[in-house]
């Protein structure tokens, strides 16, 4: 126990300032009431979702949890399931044999929500496209409010898509 | 010669590993394979390809490696019954192989036992394949879902808990079917293939330099090792060695991915048996290596930094300071942090004996890569097959005989260490220069060429076939999850549920690079 204090308080705070909102990232017009975005603000509950990716976004998700990032501390919290998410996190391009699955997913998530596409395939399909097999972009399969671009986006970016989707358009 | 058979005559390719190949019959496939299997040899992967242009039918193409090197087997097949023998009763590990290899291309492995389809779903119809030259994706896309025939346990309190597609963390999407009684797993069944997106179609439309980055999002984890393969076996085609700064680099480039992807997965293994501080920690020094990485070389986790024919990245005498230091830093702070994990009571009582696979089993199924390790397959290409820069640097392997949790954590911690001495023996030997890089543009008609690379979770192989015009007509990336996913489904038995999260992190299969 002793080592573990030690280390904790040689580490620090590493936590560093948030980006603001970004209005480019924005795909279509804030639905949602100032009341309600007030709410998530304050409490956000994210339900993340790979639909195809190649992991590398997930990569960066994950990154945004990390100590510099640290989602947790602005009220933003990665939740287990669809039922109990305000925003679905979407990453990939959208592989048919999850087409099922994102649809589902995105009508398991009680309104209002918001849905967040994270990297270049879930924004355009990227270097996969569509096929046989990709459906392509988030938005031929769901509506989404936001795009991240990047292969993978930063962390930065991540968040910042996600504080567009909760922000007022000014 | 690593096979000796009076049917097959093996020719030498001008390889970065030691490689051969030669064309088979189908009747000698078992004994060939037999041969292997009796030496202590394995199967690597297998893919097929449609050579209907070249005048041909249909070929199968099997790796298997030996203590000797690799050698790539060509089956060719008829066009009316591409039909060959299953033998995934000599290595179990080729059982989804076969399957995906009639799901993509209608080769079927007769007097098999396990004919159900893998890769496809209900994305196209049965009977349709796509990685036939004549497919026609428009008349065969269907949206009808169909039934995977789960293995039923019955029994008095059996009951199933279905898992996924969409799994409850930030993880990749794939179905899991435990069967069990309490909270004791008698039987789990992997369905995978969810994320297929159709990347081995993809190459076909693709010139030698978009190839290059799509192979390094086959699995986005292991970007480095894939772009490394895919450039090995294109530069194996071409007859062509990169500068020896180049290769340097690549090294130095595929040790940060492993370093980055311990250091992650060590966090998280902490925070999965409830210790968070374990994942607060790792991923402080993960960033600070995420960062150094776009600092120096301009992308966080090196994407597209390997080329065929060399690398598009360079580092200065300032750049490499900066990685003597990371190192330095990472090496004192891992081993306070080893220290932590190796004397908390609750971890070590978490991590001991938990998602055990015996050696024996191991080597049986054909466990491999870092997983393979922890229960004593002593396999790493960087040791046994060195291609250059590692001829030069002297690996060691880190292996471990008990094959639970405990073991793959000790691999990992091991494994990080011995990357941080490879990376400052590579800076001694990096030298400076403002050489242009030597890109590859274009490869030679009708070619064959093969790479492998030791990821940081196993082998990553890469074969790419050229056509009359020197195009890609069949590039196959094979990734090691395709062997050891099988092997989880075996180490959860007889674990609580509860320590399924905690086995599966500790292998960290890729779907992606599986489901392709």
């Amino acid at each position: 126990m002793y080592q573990i204090l030690k280390q904790i308080i040689k580490t620090g705070i590493k936590t560093e300032t948030p980006p603001q909102a970004d209005e480019g990232m924005r795909l279509i017009e804030q639905r949602l009431q100032q009341e309600i975005l007030d709410v998530f603000g304050g409490a956000l509950a994210i339900r993340q979702v790979d639909a195809g990716s190649c992991n590398g976004c997930e990569l960066e998700i994950h990154a945004v949890n990390n100590a510099y990032y640290n989602i947790e501390g602005l009220g933003i919290k990665f939740v287990a399931g669809p039922r109990h998410a305000d925003l679905l996190l979407v990453t990939g391009p959208v592989s048919r044999h999850m087409e099922v699955a994102l649809k589902r997913t995105y009508d398991a998530t009680p309104e209002p929500k918001l849905v967040v596409a994270i990297g270049d395939c879930a924004c355009d399909g990227g270097i996969f496209g569509e096929s046989y097999a990709s459906c392509g972009k988030v938005s031929n399969v769901i509506p989404v409010d936001v795009v991240v671009q990047g292969c993978p986006p930063t962390p930065i970016a991540i968040l910042q898509g996600i504080l567009t989707a909760i922000s007022a358009k000014k | 010669m690593p096979i000796k058979h009076p049917n097959l005559k093996l020719n030498r390719l001008t390889d970065a590993v030691p490689a051969w190949t030669g064309d088979i019959a189908p009747e000698y496939l078992h004994e060939i394979c037999q041969q292997v299997r009796d030496g202590g040899g394995r199967l690597v992967a297998l893919w097929g390809s449609d050579v209907r242009q070249q005048g041909g039918g249909f070929m199968l193409h099997i790796t298997l490696m030996n203590e000797s090197g690799l050698v790539c087997l060509n089956v060719p097949l008829p066009v009316e019954h591409p039909n060959y023998p299953d033998i995934s009763r000599i290595f179990p590990a080729a059982n989804r192989m076969q399957r995906a290899a009639y799901d993509l291309l209608g080769l079927y492995a007769h007097e098999g036992h396990d004919h159900r389809k893998w890769l496809r779903h209900g994305a196209w119809h049965s009977g349709s394949f796509p990685l036939r030259k004549d497919f026609d994706a428009a008349a065969s896309l269907t949206h009808e879902p169909e039934d995977y025939p789960f293995v039923q346990v019955e029994g008095q309190g059996v009951h199933e808990i279905p898992v996924g597609p969409v799994h409850a963390g930030i993880i990749e999407p794939g179905h899991f079917r435990f069967s069990i009684i309490g909270e004791r797993v008698l039987r789990l069944e992997q369905h995978l293939g969810y994320v297929h997106k159709g990347i081995e179609k993809r190459f076909e439309s693709m010139s030698l330099q978009q190839g290059a980055r799509l192979a390094g999002r086959v699995s986005g984890d292991s970007t480095v090792a894939y772009a490394w393969a895919y450039a090995m076996a294109a530069e194996c085609i071409a007859k062509v060695t990169p500068s020896s700064r180049a290769l340097w680099l690549r090294a130095l480039l595929l040790e940060r991915e492993r370093v980055a992807n311990h250091l992650g997965d060590l966090g998280y293994l902490g925070n999965d048996v409830a210790l968070s501080f374990g994942f607060a920690q790792f991923w402080i020094l993960k960033e600070q290596v995420l960062r150094n990485n776009a600092a120096l070389f301009g992308h966080r986790y090196l994407m597209d930094k390997i080329v065929p024919g060399s690398v598009t990245a360079s580092l200065d005498v300032e750049g490499k300071h900066i990685i003597e230091q990371e190192c330095d830093m990472l090496d004192e702070q891992v081993r306070i942090l080893r220290n932590i994990y190796d004397e908390h009571a609750g971890v070590q009582d978490r991590f001991i004996g938990t998602g055990r696979v015996e050696p024996k089993l191991a080597a049986q199924l054909g466990l491999c890569g870092m997983a393979g390790r922890a229960s004593a397959q002593a396999w790493d290409a960087r040791v046994q097959f060195a291609c250059a820069p590692y001829d030069k640097l002297d690996v060691k392997m880190a292996t471990y005989r008990n094959g639970d949790v405990a073991a793959r954590v000790i691999v990992r911690f091991d494994e990080l260490f011995e990357s941080l001495r490879l990376q400052r023996e590579i800076m001694v030997n990096l030298v400076h220069d403002n050489e242009a890089p030597t890109l590859l543009e274009k490869l030679p008609a009708n070619g064959f060429g093969i790479g492998l690379v030791e990821g940081w979770r196993g082998e990553v192989m890469v074969a790419i076939h050229t056509d009359a015009q020197g195009k890609l007509t069949r590039v196959h990336p094979h990734d090691p999850s395709w062997q050891n996913w099988p092997l989880l489904e075996h180490a959860v038995i007889d674990n609580i549920v509860p320590d399924f999260p905690l086995i599966n992190k500790s292998f960290n299969l890729s779907y992606s690079g599986q489901d392709l």
